[in-house]
């Protein structure tokens, strides 16, 4: 390859994300001068137009932050503002929030592995013509995918933007039969995602590892899904979730709509999301998953993000076998909600979204007006750890033609699945080449 | 890089389907991949040609059928959905924020400038216009699925007529009928529940309802909407001017009859 030149190559989409955004690298013969992701979400302004409006409202408007993951956006608020009010929801009405929880993420990464990101590894442009060469794979996991979406309808109403959640549980109950139907679905998936894990396991992996700071959400009692206690890292900081703000500092970069979040102390990036959660939480899965992880090829402490993929599918495994516990231990509540009267106050809320932790904060007055409210996404804080992977990823792969080097720079991408429109809106890959 | 694939290159000439987006959540298209039995067949009767949220693939327009979701809040997207509707054949806007302007248009008549300062840090890296609007304030529209999100059925029948160069079967009757038929108990009469399913066009399969609250409206406004009687009859239930105007102006805050009757 001549190096004496200046080559720019542009990708006007990057596809297979939700969102669009883009990336541009800076090369100069052999040398990586420069990454930038960049995020071109046309902002919405949820933080400003949530001011004033009443704190029950709030969850079903924090949906429409994303159609991907609504569940992460009500519950994280749901439970901030039940914060701020000193409620929490337990006993049934917690079952069927987590319950809803797995449903989204059942739903969100089986979309996210089979047709959004083994094209990838399988060198296709989408599931369609997957399907082509791998039509059992392929027709199996929509099935499961839709099964995610019969929990979120059976529990929720709807599959995109529910309408049965609100503060304290639900709208109304549903029947125990109802659940109950699901069952013989979910015991089908969960012998069916078994058979699709061993394709995922048998994919050509890159070699590639990076010395993460992960970070998740831990309970006590169980692996975190719809609430957690304590922020932890895999650099032994635990914190409680009204530390956030001193953990992670958010910043507005001129390339991004997407305000970027790192540590507050050191700059550095953290990472969010599957593989965080499966190195961290790791003790609180089943010890036959963790067996089945590592045969897969996730042994502890796994550092390469291309096995997010993995991560995932482990994490699918879980919440179908939670579905059925659950919905097994399932009684109809006598109410459907708690009563949740506003106080003044500030209220913190995160959940595990698919794609890891989701941050609430909101103030309210004693009449539940909201004063002010801030939302983080997952894709905001793993947005620099992304440019940091892409980074080191491209200065080693610098002599690869064009094509190739954007096809990888692209799958490193979505290993972290990244739901732009969380934030976000134009996502093109450009590599330029300056003359060395 | 825009792979065409060896199934495009050999299949005899499909209609070609765009998927657009704009100012939105992404949920009204995804929607279309949420037809988990239907997708493949979908994927066989038309040719994918441009959705990025779904394939790599990019083929060329002009396009037979494209569907857009989201608002117009951008300059530069201002400038794009003229080029969207010069490659349309048919141009379908899906969903709240397409139709109405979506949640976003409650920054229309505030100020956006403040609105910018709130949420960020340096806003004058931030290029946006002072109001989010729906497709048809800036190009002819064929024909408009409503909802935030789009109902599944109406978008899987709303393709098979257009494929068959019929007119989709949208129905514009209100909530309110479709729950009576439904016979889920009226949250209105029973509970005193606020509920905008008199006002509010079909589609949904009166959801809320059916989960014992009233409806919020995210289908918009229904042909000749008697907003001032249901105003009289909430007012009627203990509801103040405040709590209407966020009643009318959430998920369709831009649309006319909605945007009025909140601000009456
Ligand atoms: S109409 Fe609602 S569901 Fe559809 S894209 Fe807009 S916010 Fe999302």
């Amino acid at each position: 390859m001549t190096t004496s030149r200046t080559r720019v190559i542009e990708v006007d989409t990057l596809a297979r994300v939700e969102g669009e955004g883009a990336l541009t690298l800076r090369v100069r013969g052999e040398q990586l001068l420069g990454v930038e992701f960049r995020i071109f979400e046309p902002p919405r302004f949820f933080e400003a137009f949530l001011r004033g409006r009443d704190f029950r409202e709030v969850p079903d408007i924090t949906a429409r932050i994303c159609g991907i993951c609504p569940i992460a956006y009500m519950m994280g608020a749901s439970q901030a503002l039940e914060d701020v009010c000193g409620v929490t929801v337990d006993g049934t009405l917690r079952v069927l929030r987590r319950l809803i929880y797995c449903g989204e993420w059942i739903e969100s990464h089986v979309l996210h592995m089979f047709l959004l990101h083994l094209p990838d590894f399988l060198g296709v442009p989408d599931a369609v013509a997957l399907a082509a060469t791998h039509r059992e794979a392929v027709t199996q996991a929509l099935r499961v995918k839709k099964l995610g979406n019969e929990i979120m309808r059976a529990v929720g109403g709807r599959e995109i933007h529910p309408v049965n959640l609100q503060l304290g549980g639900f709208y109304r109950a549903p029947e125990r039969s109802r659940l109950a139907a699901l069952l013989p679905e979910i015991a089908w998936s969960e012998a069916a995602l078994r058979h699709l894990l061993d394709v995922l396991a048998a994919l050509h992996f890159p070699a590639f590892e990076v010395d993460y700071e992960f970070m998740a959400l831990r309970h006590p009692d169980e692996y975190a899904i719809d609430r957690g206690e304590q922020l932890v890292t895999s650099t032994g900081i635990a914190a409680p979730l009204s530390g956030y703000d001193a953990l992670l500092t958010e910043n507005h970069v001129r390339h991004s709509t997407a305000l970027q979040s790192r540590r507050a102390d050191t700059g550095t990036p953290v990472h969010l999301g599957p593989l965080a959660r499966v190195n961290l939480n790791r003790a609180q899965l089943p010890a036959e998953l963790q067996v089945l992880a590592e045969a897969l090829g996730l042994p502890p402490d796994c550092r390469n993000p291309f096995k997010a993929i993995l991560a995932r599918g482990i994490e699918v495994l879980y919440a179908l076998g939670e579905a059925r516990r659950l919905i097994e231990a399932y009684r109809e509540p006598a109410t459907p909600a708690v009563t949740v009267e506003p106080r003044a106050g500030t209220g913190f809320g995160a959940t595990e979204a698919p794609r890891g932790i989701c941050y609430h904060r909101y103030a309210i007055d004693a009449g539940g007006q909201v004063l002010d409210a801030k939302i983080v996404a997952p894709t905001s804080v793993n947005q620099r750890q992304i440019e940091a992977d892409l980074y080191r990823f491209a200065a080693t792969r610098l002599a690869l033609p064009d094509a190739e080097l954007r096809h990888d720079c692209e799958q490193l991408i979505r290993n972290y699945d990244p739901c732009i429109s969380c934030s976000t809106h134009f996502l093109d890959l450009r590599i330029e080449r300056e003359p060395g | 890089m825009n792979t065409r694939s060896a199934r495009n290159a050999q299949a005899p000439r499909r209609p070609r389907l765009a998927v657009w987006k704009f100012a939105s959540c992404d949920g009204c298209q995804l929607s279309l991949l949420d037809c988990e039995d239907e997708l493949l067949a979908v994927a066989e009767a038309v040719e994918l040609a441009y959705f990025p949220e779904a394939t790599s693939t990019v083929l060329p327009g002009p396009y037979d059928i494209s569907l857009v979701e989201g608002s117009i809040t951008t300059p530069h997207d201002r400038e794009r959905i003229q080029q969207v509707r010069r490659q349309s054949k048919r141009l379908v806007t899906i969903g709240a924020c397409a139709t109405s302007g979506g949640i976003q248009a409650l920054r229309n008549g505030r100020d956006v400038t403040e609105f910018a300062r709130i949420v960020y840090a340096r806003p004058e890296y931030i290029d946006t216009l002072a109001t989010s609007t729906p497709i048809a304030a800036h190009v002819r529209v064929d024909h408009e699925l409503r909802g935030c999100p789009i109902d599944k059925g109406q978008l899987l029948a709303t393709l098979a007529a257009l494929l068959h160069g019929r007119r989709p079967p949208l129905p514009s009757h209100s909530v309110c009928e479709a729950c009576k038929r439904a016979g889920h108990v009226c949250v209105m009469v029973a509970h005193g529940t606020p509920c905008l399913g008199p006002v509010t066009q079909t589609g949904c399969g009166a959801l809320c309802p059916g989960c014992a609250r009233g409806c919020y409206g995210c289908f918009g406004p229904k042909e000749t909407p008697n907003t001032a009687a249901l105003s009289a009859h909430l007012a009627a239930l203990g509801m103040d001017d405040a709590a209407r105007r966020r009643l009318y102006q959430t998920f369709n805050a831009g649309a006319e009859a909605f945007r009025k009757a909140g601000d009456a």
